[in-house]
């Protein structure tokens, strides 16, 4: 029998994938099935590999087709799924330019190595049964056999460090409150994922829901919780509704609820929708919200493990943390421990994205190199252009530039370069990204996001934020830039939460790395990489224009005119400096230069 | 007013539904009207200032009322380094709105949004909760226009 995988994650949908699926149930129904072959659609969660959506994978001969159409369905029907023909041009092109027929010889997938991301895109995620027939629920079984010291001591063994930032050991959290004797205590999942450029909790949450709900059935089970809560974004309506009818098919069928599998243990889960404050990423903070207040943090200690949720003890973990523990506990926590570095254990989700050639969600053993990550599973920068920087962490993480790229990837390395972890998001920056201006991007950000609560957080990035600003826009001073470093370590120093301790690791990496490029603003009144509107101009090269209109096309003020086949020229009083001629230009004819022609 | 008290009833009279109900009440209003929040008051036995707090903090929340179509614009860093904030003068040159505005004749409100992960596909415009990706200056105006009155759809 064959199947066929349809994904239907947020992103295959924004391309389409859903016709695509219902033209597959259409004719299917319509042609009455084959005798030999039956075939159903499976709406599978996120692969990941978005850019090229919709994806739709033949089983079990491993067949992936990439950016397939309503009209393309009828001839996979015939060829693949009544035959064994590949339609050749629906398949991935690797860099050497040949068709690659499987899944695993994809160079975006092969040297992955999945825990997290397991079964997403091979299981139905709204069906129970198709999780437990991948080996679902079976951690929870050999849980309720084990006391809570042998579930935290197997989490000991597996070295797994929590997934949403900070890195802290999660055994510890779980001892920490199992050892409280204070009760009802809480468990709860922070899916709160604020950090712009990371999207792996989502696509867990969408596409693999109950490996969440088992994480956190576990963590019940060892700190002796029989509540608990998850924190979604409202932004991720579908992995709301996945969650949700994960928790009532799990209830229905006796795993959770009442009686977990059949045992006098209970678990009441019930999902909390954000607000859209990117503040509720902060422990304390998501806990003030759970409870119905505005998300502002609290000085720690009491840590929330010892006094959290309505004043009990609570542990708090994030999405990709739950989703790693039902692996630790079914397969033992040494074995879990065989992958990755000496302090980082198993393996981490990015979201590999910007201005590389292959984006999504990769998940690599810890200790990967940034290298590996961006040229090898990446494949490089769009446009074969020369690599700048890659932003780890999101605003609480740093810029780190080409001569790092060999620099091994786990919790202790970035952190001792001015990076994070944080949550995973990997954003790929090549020479026509800005550094003050990414630097700048980060600060308007937090300073909209900081909740406003200590002083330094809240007028330092108002204070750095329009330094930068004034940067950008072409009224710098000598003096900014010490300027900036000194506001900085007052933030890292004084702040009451992590993000205003961690806020200007965006701006002190860029200084730190790329002094030269705020010096060029400040001093020559020049957008090194030509971002900044006011500080550059555009211009084409007659001599490389070769006329083909692309860029007049592209232009949104009209301002480009030229014959074909005729250089063109760009008129100044028209144009407002947006680069789309630049995007646009496939000989490299569009140039900046500074304001005073530097 | 039958209808806010049908979204509050929904809920067990607890402080910590709070967020959820005037979640809802967004939803349905596509804003949170004065009464709305004067009935929860009521409703939760808690001062309207503590609402009022939550209802100007929460960025999904919002007191002035919003237009028909909502478009999502995201402004997180992928969208960001690939050219969202052009998108942003685009709007402002298609529509006449910046973020947070509504046009006059109440169709349009547009909202900077920050990552609606769908990093792969950016620069990202989320409208009425349909994705777009991959949008272009070029193709920014014919799907604003499809959302206009009487447009194919």
């Amino acid at each position: 029998m064959k199947t066929i995988l349809v994904c239907c994650g947020t992103g295959c949908l924004a391309n389409g994938s859903r016709a695509v699926a219902d033209e597959f149930e259409r004719l299917i129904g319509e042609r009455g099935m084959d005798a030999r072959v039956e075939c159903y659609v499976k709406r599978t969660g996120c692969n990941g590999f978005c850019e090229n959506g919709p994806i739709v994978k033949i089983e079990p001969a491993d067949i992936m087709y990439y950016k397939v159409k309503p009209s393309d369905v009828a001839e996979i029907l015939e060829k693949t799924v009544a035959g064994d023909e590949p339609v050749e041009r629906l398949l991935y092109k690797n860099d050497r330019g040949e068709r690659v027929l499987h899944q695993k010889d994809n160079p975006f997938y092969a040297p992955q190595h999945k825990n997290a991301l397991r079964n997403i895109g091979a299981i139905d995620p709204t069906r129970v049964e198709d999780y437990i027939a991948a080996g679902g629920y079976e951690a929870l079984k050999r849980a309720l056999t084990m006391t809570p010291d042998e579930i935290i001591e197997e989490l000991k063994k597996s070295g797994l460090r929590g997934r949403g930032g900070a890195g802290f050991p999660t055994w510890r959290k779980w001892r920490t409150a199992a050892d409280v004797d204070v009760y009802p205590k809480y468990v709860a999942c922070n899916g709160d994922e604020g950090d712009p450029g990371a999207f792996m909790d989502r696509s867990v949450l969408e596409g693999d829901p109950h490996t969440v709900l088992e994480g956190l059935a576990i963590c019940a089970l060892a700190i002796g919780a029989e509540e608990g809560f998850l924190y979604i974004r409202d932004e991720y309506g579908l992995a709301v509704k996945n969650i949700n009818t994960a928790i009532a098919d799990a209830e229905r069928h006796g795993i959770l609820g009442d009686h977990l599998l059949g045992t006098d243990r209970k678990l009441k889960l019930s999902v909390v929708r954000g607000g859209g404050a990117f503040v509720c990423g902060e422990e304390t903070a998501l806990i003030a919200s759970i409870e119905g207040r505005c998300g502002e943090p609290r000085p720690r200690p009491p840590f929330p493990a010892v006094k959290g949720l309505f004043g009990q003890p609570t542990v708090l973990n994030n999405v990709e943390t739950l989703a790693n523990v039902p692996i630790i506990l079914a397969k033992g926590g040494e074995q879990f421990a065989r992958v990755g570095t000496e302090g980082s254990k198993g393996t981490k989700v990015f979201a590999l994205v910007g201005k590389v050639k292959r984006t999504g969600l990769v998940e690599v053993p810890m200790g990967a190199t940034l290298r590996h990550l961006i040229y090898d599973i990446g494949g490089g920068i769009q446009g074969d252009r020369p690599f700048k920087a890659v932003q780890t962490g999101g605003p609480s993480g740093g810029c780190i530039p080409a001569h790092m790229l060999d620099l091994p990837i786990d919790f202790d390395t970035l952190a001792q370069y001015g990076a994070m972890m944080g949550s995973g998001g990997m954003i790929v920056m090549d020479d026509r990204s800005c550094m003050v201006e990414v630097a700048r991007y980060y600060v308007k950000f937090l300073s909209e996001e900081s909740c406003g609560k200590c002083t330094p957080c809240r007028e330092g990035l108002r204070a750095m934020l329009e330094i930068l600003t004034g940067i950008c826009e072409g009224r710098g001073q000598e003096g900014d830039i010490e300027l900036l470093e000194q506001i900085g370590a007052t933030l890292k120093e004084s702040s009451l939460c992590s993000l205003g301790k961690t806020a200007p690791n965006p701006v002190l990496t860029t200084i730190k790395y790329f002094r030269e490029e705020y010096e060029a603003h400040i001093r020559q009144r020049r957008c090194p990489a030509g971002v900044c509107t006011a500080l550059t101009v555009f211009t084409i090269d007659p001599e490389a224009c070769r006329g083909c209109t692309l860029c007049s096309r592209a232009c949104p003020t009209g301002a480009i005119t030229g014959a074909v086949k005729k250089a063109h020229v760009i008129d100044a009083s028209k144009c407002i400096a947006c680069g789309s001629c630049r995007e646009a230009c496939r000989f490299g004819a569009v140039e900046t230069r500074g304001r005073d022609g530097v | 007013m039958e209808k806010v008290w049908e979204v509050l009833r929904s809920y067990p009279c607890e402080q910590r539904h709070s967020l959820a109900m005037m979640q809802d009440l967004q939803h349905h209003f596509n804003y949170i009207p004065r009464e709305g929040m004067e009935a929860m008051a009521e409703y939760l036995g808690c001062p309207l200032s503590s609402l009022y707090a939550m209802a100007t903090f929460y960025k999904a929340l919002s007191l002035k009322p919003k237009g028909k179509h909502i478009i999502k614009l995201c402004d997180g860093t992928a969208c960001h380094i690939r050219g969202s904030s052009n998108l942003i003068t685009g709007i402002r040159r298609t529509l006449g709105i910046g973020p947070d505005e509504t046009t006059p004749d109440g169709l349009f409100s547009l909202e900077l949004v920050n990552c609606v992960g769908s990093c792969a596909l950016a620069p990202v415009m989320v409208v009425d909760g349909t994705y777009y990706g991959k949008v272009t200056m070029e193709k920014l105006p014919e799907i604003l226009d499809s959302y206009r009155e009487g447009a194919a759809r």
